[in-house]
């Protein structure tokens, strides 16, 4: 399934670094954001977007990650050839990451 | 407990104007904020001022004030706003004018000051934050520098009377802040307690992105009534605890949800938030849905405030030329990268002067390249699209000329071509030592 099934997600800015909050509608998902959305997919995800490094913080308390790509602005917003030179498209297009739905619990 | 109850009137120098009236006409608050200055906004305004010295503020200041401001006075609301921008003097002189064109007297009309710290940077020549070098490298380029100030000079005018603060650069947060610490009488060293307003501010801030702006997403999640949508109000009690909420009937919707999305936003590390007056920390916080859009917001602390004080330095970084022109029916595509490829090449052979280029297809991959775009089935239309970056306006002018001159000479119906070139005023962040920065307060009666 798509992390969208799962999640919702607001990109901000600020300079050259963007952020996406990742939030799991139920709570019970947040350990499958924490498992599947490493910082390591994210970064692999926005190839030729995002040139620096990618940092995951975690929000237990609202079931939240929150990234934290450098370079991720063309530059910085204030000067940016880009369309979009906020990256506030950015979170729709980390929605569509494809999440392994984990299998049913058979222990007992 | 005492409560009080502050409206956010303007997430961004262009917001929309009556969600603000409606908040004051019907939220029962006692304080109205107006968050208007953007990022790179004092940079542009002190171009104006420079060109005009009564100029400088916020271009929609009498429009805002002139909606809001008879309700306000009539009900003793206080307004307080950085549409001060460049000027916030010139802008206080000019709200105690609309006030009394419009019969209002006896209104007391504040400007904080002492944000423009050019001088002192020029003076320390202060290393830049974003990229290596210092202030001094930006020579004859240099704009304007201005710091982030907090709560504690606008919270001195509101204790002394002032029914409208006007500010220029200040922390977003510290807008809210500043009618708690008025209200409560916080002392400044309490950083829990700043920490819990910082959260408040921080999610008032934008306005309509905590009631459903910038949230709806059909299907996954809906929002009624974005055409009327409601700005917020932040019910914050003497203890530093909040609900969010927003004026019964208005449109839009406040959940847990809206809450978490606009808690992160332009957030880094959680637990620390740098502010003027105190680091926040995020990371414990809690939210709840109470009722129907009330949601209760638990968990802000603080710890002591940095040393330094963030400054925005604005300067002339270089100019942008852009054309675009669109492609439809069979073929739009292909049409569109040979309107590309024809343009690259003809920058070259007219020898266009630039640092930087751009082509993007909008429709196919013009938001986040070639990798991330859908693999799906030819979109009926694409819009070719040219950016470049160049050192004067006039070779900036003659990237947007090649994508019109696709008319007659590129592929077959071209479309709707427009060009466009722009001087580009960048922004890059130093850090002030706080004892530097020497805020003060002006009044002007009405």
């Amino acid at each position: 399934m798509k992390l969208r099934e799962i999640a919702h997600s607001r990109t901000g800015d600020k300079g050259n670094i963007s952020n996406i909050s990742v939030i799991a509608y139920r709570a019970e998902n947040y350990r499958l954001l924490l498992a599947q959305v490493t910082s390591e997919r994210v970064k692999a995800h926005f190839a030729g977007v995002v040139e620096g490094e990618v940092t995951r913080f975690e929000l237990p308390n609202i079931a939240a990650l929150n990234f934290v790509m450098a370079g991720a602005l063309g530059g910085g917003v204030t000067r940016s050839l880009a369309l979009d030179a906020h990256g506030k498209s950015l979170s729709s297009a980390l929605l569509d990451l494809e999440i392994d739905e984990p299998l049913g619990d058979t222990s007992s | 407990m005492r409560t009080i109850r502050i409206g956010s009137g303007a997430g961004y120098s262009g917001d929309r104007i009556e969600p603000a009236v409606e908040l004051a006409e019907k939220g029962d608050i006692q304080y109205l904020v107006f968050e208007c200055l953007g990022e790179r906004t004092v940079a542009l305004a002190q171009q104006a001022r420079m060109k005009n010295p009564q100029s400088g503020y916020d271009p929609l200041l009498e429009e805002r004030m002139r909606a809001v401001l008879p309700v306000c006075a009539a009900k003793g609301i206080k307004i307080v706003t950085n549409m001060g921008a460049a000027n916030p003097e010139a802008a206080a002189r000019k709200t105690a004018a609309i006030a009394k064109s419009m019969g209002l007297r006896g209104l007391t009309i504040a400007a904080v000051i002492g944000d423009d710290v050019l001088d002192a940077c020029k003076a320390n020549d202060l290393p830049i934050m974003e990229f290596e070098g210092a202030v001094s490298g930006f020579g004859n380029r240099l704009l304007s520098a201005n710091a982030y100030l907090g709560a504690a000079p606008i919270a001195e005018a509101l204790k002394g009377g002032a029914d409208v603060v006007i500010t220029g650069r200040a922390s977003d947060p510290a807008l809210f802040l500043a009618p708690m610490i008025d209200a409560f009488g916080w002392a400044m060293n309490d950083w829990n307690l700043l920490g819990k307003g910082t959260v408040a501010g921080h999610l008032l801030e934008c306005a309509g992105q905590i009631t459903g702006g910038y949230f709806a997403d059909p299907g996954f999640k809906d929002v009624a009534g974005l055409a009327r949508l409601g700005f917020p109000i932040g019910e914050v009690g003497e203890d530093g605890s909040l609900v969010v909420t927003k004026v019964a009937g208005s449109g839009g919707a406040i959940t847990a949800q809206t809450c978490k999305e606009q808690l992160l936003y332009e957030v880094h590390d959680p637990r620390q938030y740098l502010q003027p007056d105190v680091v926040a920390d995020f990371s414990q916080v809690t939210v709840e849905e109470i009722g129907p859009d009330r949601v209760r917001v638990r968990g802000g602390r603080g710890t002591r405030r940095p040393d330094t004080l963030k400054v925005s330095v604005g300067y002339i970084d270089s100019y942008i030329g852009e054309g675009q022109i669109s492609y439809a029916g069979p073929g739009a595509v292909a049409r569109g990268r040979l309107a590309l490829d024809i343009v690259r090449e003809r920058l070259q052979l007219t020898c266009v002067q630039t640092s930087e280029l751009r082509f993007d297809l909008i429709g196919v991959d013009s938001l986040h390249g070639g990798a991330l775009s859908a693999r799906n089935s030819e979109p009926h239309e694409v819009r070719v699209r040219v950016a470049g970056r160049t050192d004067n306006l006039r070779e900036a002018v003659r990237i947007g000329n090649e994508v019109e001159t696709l008319y007659t000479n590129g592929p077959a119906a071209g479309g709707g071509a427009t060009k466009s070139a722009r001087d580009v005023v960048g922004v890059a962040s130093v850090l002030l030592p706080r004892e530097l920065v020497n805020p003060s307060v002006r009044y002007v009666e009405a």
